[in-house]
């Protein structure tokens, strides 16, 4: 058993997880992920690693509760822990000194980006942060991005806090101020947001890193269930990534793929291929 | 052994495996095959005419005493027999079920110039499954310790395998498990009507008896690397952490919803039992489902397909029925299940609806031309010969590349062209200390010879020690 030490709510079904997995905070790199089941019957799920604690020996994930499984690892206690905690899995970020640096996190993203925002401005970069959510109540890891940023924007579709609107309008404000040299830009968030950032980057041709999350099973290469599409190839997240050039990614692909399971975690029986299997059993 | 002439042996004819109904057993994951009875199987045992110059060892890939334990089976002494298999075979349940015994030791039994063989595989099976159901089974002796420290990286055959002889000589080992679970293959990729877990957990708490640890979730090349696990203190490594890296079709729409890789598909349904319809873990139920490939990992997923509900399971291979990698007892199953079989067709393309799933599969028909390089005659399409699979699922069993975690952290160790790790005929890697073995050398095999490696690593390792 991988024992939690720490648990915390950040936001609205958004939990901190501090674990004891002493091999994995030592080996790990800024941009790998775990592989963690809560249970011995639980699914096997690839959760970024934010952070890690390598004198205790921990590693912090935080989880967006959306279906069942992390549903119920909600209900882990401190003291008690996971089941399963598999890596650090994945190639680590590429970081270098690029000047300035926009960092975009969107969502859970915000968390999945702070640990390159941390090794990019070690790396002597100007950091920028830019964090995106649908309101204020969702904005998180606002005070650590802060902390390790020359500058943090705020964006929320509702207006509540920061920038009405999307990540992408924070971002266009700077490109658009010509003092700004942006070297790159590291972007982790709904498939939805990083393809508008890349679209947008494209367009003036600014190194453009995203933070992949397809669907994964081993987390080793083995299952090749993650595979996303890259620059015409097929490439598989969890041992080619999963990280990639946002100006190669076929993200409609991955929005697509996406939604494999969606119809089975929301409504079991409801499934299409569920339904037509049962047909035939009628 | 028991008094019976020659003519006696001769007269008796090879006993058929029981199996359940292939209509029945098609709608459920229990086994196919229900075993032997003791009186039949001490029948078949009398069967053997125990040859002094028994070919039927040399065939087998671990080398077992088959006319041995045969004879005490005969005499129905169980224990002693299963005392024989498990002094050569730390899995023998696993092999028994899984060896394709008809091209090792079968078809050299004498008895295959006049009739037919010894069942030796339904004998082995039967003889494990006995003797755990009895309680028959007599731990196997461990030597006084060596204080050297061995590390076995997967718990497939290999890994299993090269531990269990390495523990019983004497040595301290730890296994390293990248999964959750222990058995390596044994677990996610063979089905449960042809291998049931409960039968592959025993074999390896009998292994884990012998002081063998494990530690699992452990990735070596990404949570540790093989020097680290010399600065931790081990000794000597053996590497067998199998192949695993699905090969796709390369064909437009591969990509779609509903296109697995056999890897992935046998896992989600094995590994983590999707197959149970309360399991967390999803897996799409076809109605219609297509498998590409003809080797035993295509006809696992062919047959899971059929019992998780499809009403078609087709199997799609570019070759003849001939030529077919898959054991002829598979194929033979998969035609009582009810499986169909497109022989000498492959896709080009998989057809998709516009909201991103599979609608069918686009094949063309093929012809054998000259042999390639492996010696099989050649498939070529027939021109004009396309048509469509009408199917909302496809699963590609193509084969494996190397998985390159390991190795890709291990810069000084030698592959190949492909990717696999170099060893030689002792299984030593080009790294002091680190020996290979399994399908991350051989490329895709067997379990069998996954564990006739990890034997005979183990015996190099342990020559390896002794000049520390």
């Amino acid at each position: 058993m991988y024992k939690l030490v720490d648990k915390r709510n950040l936001g609205p079904n958004l939990t901190l997880y501090e674990v004891q997995a002493p091999r994995i905070a030592s080996s790990r790199k800024p941009g790998q992920f775990v592989i963690v089941r809560a249970f011995d019957h639980s699914e096997r799920i690839p959760l970024t690693i934010a952070d890690v604690n390598k004198d205790t020996g921990t590693v912090t994930i935080i989880v967006q509760t959306v279906g069942k499984s992390t549903a119920e690892m909600e209900t882990l206690e401190v003291g008690g822990g996971f089941c399963d905690v598999a890596g650090p899995l994945g190639q680590p970020s590429h970081l270098d000194n690029f000047g300035t640096v926009v960092v975009i996190g969107g969502g859970l993203g915000t968390a999945v980006v702070y640990p390159q925002a941390v090794a990019l401005k070690e790396l002597g970069n100007k950091v920028i942060s830019i964090i995106g959510a649908r309101s204020s109540d969702l904005v998180i890891m606002k005070d650590q991005l802060g902390a390790v940023s020359d500058k943090v924007m705020v964006t929320t579709n509702d207006g509540s806090e920061g920038i009405k609107g999307f990540v992408t309008d924070a971002l266009q404000q700077l490109i658009d101020n010509p003092d700004m040299n942006i070297g790159a830009v590291y972007c982790v968030g709904p498939v939805v947001m990083m393809k508008a950032v890349a679209d947008l980057t494209a367009k003036y041709d600014i190194h453009t890193v995203v933070s992949l999350n397809p669907v994964m099973v081993d987390g080793t290469g083995m299952c090749g269930g993650c595979r996303v599409t890259v620059g015409g190839e097929t490439k598989f997240a969890c041992v080619d990534g999963p990280e990639f050039d946002g100006h190669k990614v076929d993200f409609d692909e991955l929005a697509d793929r996406l939604t494999t399971y969606q119809s089975h975690e929301r409504h079991k029986d409801q499934c299409r291929m569920l339904k037509a299997a049962d047909k035939i059993k009628e | 052994m028991s008094d019976i002439t020659a003519k006696q042996r001769m007269a008796i004819q090879r006993q058929p495996m029981p199996q359940r109904d292939g209509l029945e057993r098609c709608k459920d994951f229990d086994e196919v095959n229900t075993g032997y009875d003791l009186e039949t199987a001490i029948k078949e045992a009398q069967r053997c005419l125990q040859c002094k110059n028994a070919k039927c060892i040399a065939g087998c890939p671990v080398g077992i005493d088959i006319p041995g334990f045969i004879s005490k089976l005969a005499d129905g002494d169980v224990a002693a027999a299963a005392e024989i298999l498990r002094s050569s075979n730390d899995l023998p349940a696993v092999t028994g079920r899984v060896c394709p015994q008809e091209t090792q030791c079968e078809c050299v039994c004498v008895r295959c110039k006049t009739d037919t063989p010894v069942a030796i595989g339904y004998l082995e099976r039967f003889v494990a499954d006995y003797a755990r159901e009895n309680n028959l089974e007599k731990p196997k002796e461990v030597s006084a310790s060596t204080g050297k420290k061995v590390a076995c990286i997967g718990a497939g055959p290999a890994g299993i395998t090269c531990a269990g002889e390495l523990a019983s000589m004497g040595h301290d080992v730890t296994l390293f498990e990248a999964f959750h679970k222990a058995g390596g293959v044994l677990i996610y990729g063979i089905p449960e009507f042809r291998l049931p877990n409960k039968v592959v957990e025993h074999e390896i708490k009998n292994v884990l008896a012998l002081g063998v640890k494990i530690e699992k979730n452990v990735i070596v090349g990404k949570t540790v690397t093989i020097d680290q696990l010399f600065v931790e203190g081990f000794d000597a490594i053996f590497v067998a952490n199998g192949a695993g890296l699905p090969t796709f079709m390369n064909v437009p729409g591969e990509n779609l919803k509903g296109v697995y890789s056999a890897n992935e598909y046998l896992t989600r349904s094995n590994l983590m039992e999707a197959h149970r319809r309360d399991a967390e873990t999803p897996v799409l139920r076809g109605d219609k489902v297509c498998v590409v490939g003809g080797g035993n990992t295509a006809m696992d997923a062919v047959r899971t397909a059929k019992r998780m509900g499809a009403a078609t399971s087709t199997l799609v291979y570019r070759r003849g029925r001939e030529q077919m990698p898959a054991r002829v007892e598979e194929a033979h199953h998969a035609e009582e299940e009810g499986i169909c079989f497109e022989f000498l067709t492959a896709p080009i393309e998989v057809l998709g609806s516009d909201d991103g799933w599979v609608e069918g599969l686009k094949c063309v028909r093929m012809e054998l031309g000259a042999p390639d390089d492996s010696g099989r005659r050649r498939p070529v399409p027939i021109e004009g010969s396309d048509f469509v699979i009408d199917c909302d699922m496809v699963i590609v069993a193509i084969g494996i590349n190397a998985n390159p975690i390991l190795t890709q952290a291990t810069p000084d160790m030698n592959l190949n062209k492909w990717g696999y790790i170099q060893a030689n005929d002792d299984l030593a890697t080009s790294i002091p200390g680190v020996f290979a073995g399994g399908d991350i050398v051989r490329g895709a095999a067997t379990v069998i010879l996954a564990m006739g490696d990890g034997k005979k690593a183990a015996k190099s390792i342990d020559n390896y020690l002794k000049t520390l």
